[in-house]
């Protein structure tokens, strides 16, 4: 078996997990940084085709007080506040340093281009183009971390276990999927920046990476996870006619700018019945359209395929070719003519409010362990604004590197074989499965269909019990699944670990939503339809024993930042 | 992936292996939706049929990753925006890289490896 030693460990190479491996390695430490897919070509960062919020003020006059007071209005009075001042106040640094480092963001008249985005009284919403953002930051940071003597990168392999001892971090456990054996890893600290765990559900924009294994690392850890019945569920993505090549959630730019005409499967605007106003702009937050789009369908008011239409048939051929000329040709090529056919959206999991709990150093309760990125709770409380995902993970990774390379300064390496003699009982265990029959690919698709119908954007009591049971079952099916024999490139054991993972994190969804008996933001309960003034608090789930266990938490004010 | 319209079957012949001169085509059936991508097709056996197959895929759907190239009836191609052909689809590693296995090829940069 492999062994590898560092400083500090990075788990998962996304924007916040390369950002944490500059960080730590710009403090001296030395950095192994892993990913389970290539290195910054998974997760969430490169498949963000929108803008990243930041108040520079290039546009117009801003202070990321504002934006702070917008993030936590947003938020519906649960945000962790100094998680999420820490965002607003060094977003600003953290763009400036990416113009700095090469990321092409829109210009106007020499200034950086900021556009409005829902929720955010300024323009303060920078972008590349409408296609590119993510992919073009995610590029910067990759040659950024290239760039870095200390910092070694490995690609395909995937922690199982973060080894813990003596109430502190020692280490990890992971798969090396290219040969088919477990690779260990002493580290100081570890910084677990492996997103979020949006594809437990059937509809969603995630990439498959995201299946909740930052959220299952930590529990299995001992960290303590925040709020995990905030799920973000994007409005408006792509349901039909069938689109590829194109990100799910792109219709928001074209909303923003040309506008465009959300009805129902009868023709008819409705947004205005569930108390928003949108009249063909983009103006409606989205929890609320959301809200209204799953009403809508409920009511046999839907499209066919089971959303609603978003309208451009009003707005002139050459205005979209202006405003949007060579995505209007990979629309065709997809068959899609927006001046001639209304396209079909509907919600779609898209990003995780809830996550690890950690405190301002984003260190979790588990001594030298820390999160950064989606894969952290709080900042955006029960619902996030547009524009702030990329902003959480360059900020996020920037100070969970540099306070795991702090730490690891005073950390001893300590390092046995008996850390890992759980995982390796459990890994050879594996190897014996049976070759034929259900494989954790299937089980996947149950577990997001599971999801789907009884977590998903509308909620109830008696759905949430239905599914704890089913999860347990599912869970019970583990040990007989048929794993593909064979070592080199098995996904098979990825798959494994991801769907236990995926159990994991859909276990903390559901009982987090379970004990939430109200609606807030993105969490709505059919059953508790109002906001309830003694649930302005924070759930917190933790494993007792192996039992997920919850306990409620006063919400973190002050949002004024220690500097 | 919703549900499949059983009327219509598209054949994928895929190249199986772990070296180029050991390798073996292997043909599966699967059941057509319109609009489907050469990846979806790929999905769809690993989760339904053959679990074995080896694929590299990140982001699905957006052709933002760009991890998901291979030869496609003869021509590079990322799988997620590569359409089934009508007839039969052929599906091959890339040419210029060395084969890890199936339709994995070693694309990593030469650092970014355990060796």
């Amino acid at each position: 078996m492999t062994h590898l030693s560092t400083d500090v460990l990075v788990v998962g190479a996304g924007g916040a997990g390369m950002y944490a491996a500059i960080a730590a390695a710009r403090e001296g430490s030395s950095v192994l940084l892993l990913d389970k897919n290539l290195i910054g070509r998974g997760g969430a960062t490169i498949m963000a085709q929108m803008t990243v919020a930041a108040a520079i003020g290039h546009e117009e006059p801003d202070d990321w007080v504002l934006h702070l007071e917008d993030t936590l209005e947003a938020g519906r009075g649960i945000c962790n506040e100094p998680l999420s001042a820490m965002v607003c106040q060094r977003g600003p640094e953290r763009i400036l340093e990416m113009d700095r480092w090469g990321t092409r963001w829109a210009r106007e008249d020499g200034h950086i281009k900021q556009v409005g985005a829902p929720g955010h009284r300024r323009k303060r919403c920078c972008y590349v183009d409408f296609l590119s953002t993510g992919p073009a930051v995610a590029g910067t940071l990759r040659r950024q971390v290239s760039g870095m003597a200390n910092v070694r990168r490995l690609s395909n392999i995937a922690v199982i276990e973060i080894c813990v001892a003596a109430g502190h971090v020692r280490g990890a456990v992971a798969l090396d999927l290219s040969t088919g054996s477990l690779l260990t890893i002493a580290a100081r600290t570890v910084i677990l920046a492996a997103g979020g765990l949006t594809k437990i559900f059937r509809r969603n924009s995630a990439s498959a990476n995201m299946g909740g294994e930052a959220y299952w690392l930590a529990l299995e850890a001992g960290a303590e996870l925040v709020d995990m019945e905030f799920v973000q569920f994007f409005p408006i993505a792509h349901l039909a006619p069938r689109l590829v090549g194109m990100d799910p959630i792109m219709w928001d730019p074209f909303r923003y700018k040309l506008g465009g005409k959300l009805l129902n499967g009868n023709f008819q605007e409705f947004i205005h019945r569930y108390g928003g106003q949108d009249e063909g702009r983009y103006t409606a937050a989205r929890d609320l359209a959301s809200y209204a789009i799953l009403k809508e369908v409920e009511a046999g008011r839907g499209s066919p395929h089971g959303g609603v239409y978003l309208d451009f048939r009003h707005v002139p051929d050459d205005s979209l070719r202006e405003a949007f000329g060579p995505v209007i040709d990979r629309l065709l090529k997809n068959g899609i003519d927006l001046t001639r056919v209304p396209i079909e959206v509907a919600p779609t999991a898209h990003y995780h409010m809830g996550g690890i709990a950690v405190n301002d150093r984003m260190e979790t309760r588990v001594a030298g362990l820390f999160a950064a990125g989606e894969a952290v709770g709080g900042a955006n409380g029960a619902n996030r604004l547009s524009g702030n995902a990329i902003t959480e993970a360059l900020v996020f990774g920037e100070r969970a590197g540099f306070f795991a390379a702090k730490a690891a300064m005073d950390t001893d390496v300590d390092w046995s074989p008996a850390y890992v003699q759980r995982a390796r009982a459990e890994f050879s265990e594996l190897r014996q499965h049976k070759e034929k029959g259900l494989g954790p690919a299937a089980l996947q698709n149950s577990i997001q269909d599971l999801m789907w119908e009884n977590a998903g954007p509308f909620r109830s009591g008696k759905n949430l019990e239905r599914a704890l049971p089913a999860l347990h079952g599912f869970h019970d099916q583990l040990q007989d699944l048929a794993i593909a024999h064979g070592d080199i490139f098995n996904l098979d054991l990825q798959d494994w670990y991801e769907l236990k993972a995926m159990l994991r994190s859909s276990e903390a969804v559901v009982m987090g939503a379970l004990n939430r008996a109200e609606s807030r933001g993105a969490h709505q309960r059919l059953d508790f339809p109002q906001t309830i003034a003694e649930f302005e608090r924070n759930q917190l789930l933790s494993l007792e024993d192996g039992t997920m266990t919850s306990r409620w938490t006063s919400v973190v004010r002050s949002g004024m930042p220690s500097t | 992936m919703s549900a499949p319209d059983s009327t219509r079957v598209m054949h994928l012949r895929v190249w199986r292996g772990s070296t180029r001169v050991e390798g073996f085509y292997q043909t599966y059936e699967v059941p057509f939706e319109e609009g489907m991508s050469v990846l979806d097709a790929l999905r769809w056996i690993r989760a339904r049929r053959d679990s074995s197959l080896a694929i590299r895929y990140s982001c699905i759907n957006a052709n933002a990753c760009r991890t998901c190239m291979a030869l496609v009836d003869g021509v590079v191609e990322y799988t997620c925006t590569a359409r089934l052909n009508e007839s039969c689809t052929t599906v091959e590693p890339l040419p210029t890289r060395p084969v890890i296995r199936d339709l994995v090829t070693d694309t990593a940069p030469a650092d970014e490896k355990q060796r």
